[in-house]
């Protein structure tokens, strides 16, 4: 292998590292937050993507239905569960958050999806779409779990996968589809041919992150989710309500899934199975990092990726088997170590 | 006697079969220390976890003329109520300065500094150890930090779970000084104690708790007169 092909895998790596890398993020706030590890992590990849491109080609989005779904579904739980208070106003603000909300979103995108109205508006209607999903799905699966094992919250996290990827199929069908380039800007630095959208990868990754540890740094209800997965009971002592947490990890989670979903609708097509192959790949990384380091979680994210491009290199069938494999080493040598990931009480 | 702050009537707590609390009823004046003693195991702890919502409990539970029932440990804070557990449940990996932030997590961002000069002023040890991080404390700042983190909620009754526990002496008597010190700022406080003596000299009143059950209640500098008491919780075999 020529050193120049090396550098351009290196630089190959380098970019789907950042989106695993940011994947692997979310995963680990989730999993620091609420318990859960979140193999659905990767589906807000693919509706995030798919509902980009359905919008850019002028399609009415699909998502919108899903959306909606959520929406009816969390609200009449919560009144079954007694979670909205029965009075007329606490009911009448939910049906707006989860019904009424989602409808207008509906009536918007049947009128100015067909209009086509540019990348910015595909953008904002992407998020303001799939984001929403998190807290929702937090809401209907995992908030009456509060006090569950790991292994039931995981369990819940597999059930939640195969019902959003058995939706994604329903509502946006089989066929993958593949965004236009943000940007056409590209040129060439020595042997390196660098793309104005891969560069764009790099600096959302970057500006995420920074983001995130100024949240979790100053912001009370940054050190208000720390303190919930330091301790529980603390959390409650001083009065962090546990659904605010956890709703507000998995807004989070959703964001950064759906921003890593539009980052790379240019560059791979997407099909309704595919954010979870690269949720996955997040999910190596986060697992090389203990589900517990944040600087760990990217580094090993990057180094996944430059694993993946190396792999595919010399083998495309093997690339993913390559990745999937260098957990069972490291999983081997922490259990040896007997540095688990131990259970509250 | 002015009007109680918190009234518990017929409170049970069971842990499966085992029944911790039996049938428990006090009250806590406003503006008062009421101290609640007993052997270990007596069921202290399970009543305070009770109280503050953290364990699902029979009977009613009253805080500010409000029924508890329907409002679950996070609201209570939110109210008023706040419990410096036996564990005391620091952010341990956070520092003492993000451990008094949080504790006003229901309060005015606006009122939040104000109370946290507050409790730097009363612990001035938490000021010099603002930056350290909580699990590194020694046991005594841990304590301070405990009830510094719970005094900048502003409670209106602040329940304690042996904030003596294993501490020297001299810190125990500090921490004594400063619990004597924060009712009269106006704040109720309920204080389970095993250093009965300490408890009964500063408590207004005192309940004895034995095998889950309220035995004897009544004025503390009563009950420090009871021979049954103070052979039982004040004689000199129950120093630790
Ligand atoms: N989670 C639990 N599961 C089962 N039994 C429990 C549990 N917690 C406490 N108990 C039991 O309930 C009883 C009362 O315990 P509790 O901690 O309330 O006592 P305490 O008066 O606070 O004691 P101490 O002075 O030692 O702190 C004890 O017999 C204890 O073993
Ligand atoms: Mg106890």
């Amino acid at each position: 292998m020529s050193s120049s092909i090396a550098l351009l895998l290196v630089q190959d790596g380098i970019i789907n590292g950042a989106i695993y890398a940011l994947l692997a993020v979310a995963l680990v706030l989730v999993f620091a937050v609420t318990r859960v590890i979140f193999i659905p992590q990767g589906e807000f990849v693919t509706f995030g993507a798919l509902t980009l491109t359905a919008l850019e080609a002028g399609r009415f989005p699909a998502s919108v239905w899903l959306l909606l779904c959520l929406g009816v579904t969390a609200f009449v739980l919560d009144l079954a569960r007694g979670r909205t208070k029965r009075a007329l106003i606490p009911i009448a603000r939910r049906f707006a958050w989860d019904i009424a909300a989602p409808l207008a979103l509906l009536v918007l995108a049947l009128v100015l999806a067909p209009m086509k109205l540019g990348l910015a508006f595909n953008i904002a209607m992407t998020l303001a779409l799939v984001v929403p999903m998190g807290p929702l799905i937090y809401r209907i699966a995992f908030e009456a779990l509060a006090e569950a094992s790991v292994l039931t919250l995981l369990i819940t996290a597999v059930g939640v996968h195969l019902a959003m990827t058995g939706l994604g199929l329903a509502f946006f069908g089989p066929e993958g589809f593949r965004a236009g380039s943000f940007t056409s800007l590209s040129f060439a630095l020595g042997p390196l041919f660098v793309t104005g959208q891969s560069l764009l990868v790099l600096a959302v990754a970057a500006i995420l992150m920074l983001a995130l540890s100024i949240f979790f740094g100053r912001s009370l209800i940054g050190k208000a989710l720390i303190a919930s997965a330091v301790s529980r009971r603390g959390a409650r002592l001083v009065g962090i309500p546990e659904a605010l947490s956890g709703k507000v990890a998995f807004l989070m989670a959703a964001l950064i899934g759906t921003l890593s979903g539009l980052l790379i609708a240019p560059m791979v097509t997407i099909a309704y199975d595919t954010g979870f192959l690269i949720g996955l790949k997040g999910f190596v990384a986060a697992i090389l990092a203990g589900l517990a380091s944040y600087p760990f979680s990217v580094l090993a994210a990057i180094f996944v990726g430059i694993l993946e491009s190396f792999a595919a290199f010399y083998s495309s069938e093997f690339k993913d088997v390559v990745v999937f494999m260098v957990i069972i080493p490291f999983l081997l040598w922490r259990s040896l170590s007997g540095t688990h990931v131990e259970e509250e009480e | 006697m002015t009007t109680p702050i918190l009234t518990a009537e017929d409170v049970s707590v069971a842990y499966g079969k085992v029944e911790a609390v039996r049938g428990v009823s006090l009250a806590i004046p406003q503006g008062q220390i009421v101290t609640l003693i007993g052997a270990n195991g007596a069921g202290k702890t399970s009543l305070l976890n009770a109280l503050m919502g953290l364990l699902p409990s029979a009977g009613r539970v009253s805080f500010r003329d409000e029924a508890m029932a329907s409002v679950v440990a996070e609201e209570r804070v939110a109210r008023g109520l706040s419990l410096v557990s036996e564990r005391r449940d620091l952010f341990a990996t956070m520092t003492v300065e993000d451990n008094l932030e949080l504790g006003g997590f229901r309060t005015a961002a606006s009122a939040r500094a104000a109370a946290m000069e507050d409790v730097f002023a009363r612990f001035p040890r938490l000021r010099e150890r603002r930056r350290q991080v909580a699990g590194t404390l020694s046991g005594g700042e841990r304590q301070m930090l405990a009830m510094g983190r719970a005094l900048v909620g502003r409670p209106r009754l602040l329940m304690l779970d042996e904030p003596s526990l294993g501490l020297a002496p001299r810190i125990v008597r500090d921490i004594f000084h400063i619990i004597k010190a924060l009712m009269q700022t106006g704040v109720s406080i309920l204080l389970v104690e095993q250093n009965a003596r300490a408890a009964m000299q500063i408590a207004d009143y005192a309940y004895v708790m034995e095998l889950g059950e309220i035995t004897v209640h009544g004025p503390a500098a009563e009950l420090a007169r009871d021979p049954k008491i103070i052979e039982s919780y004040l004689g000199l075999g129950h120093h630790r």
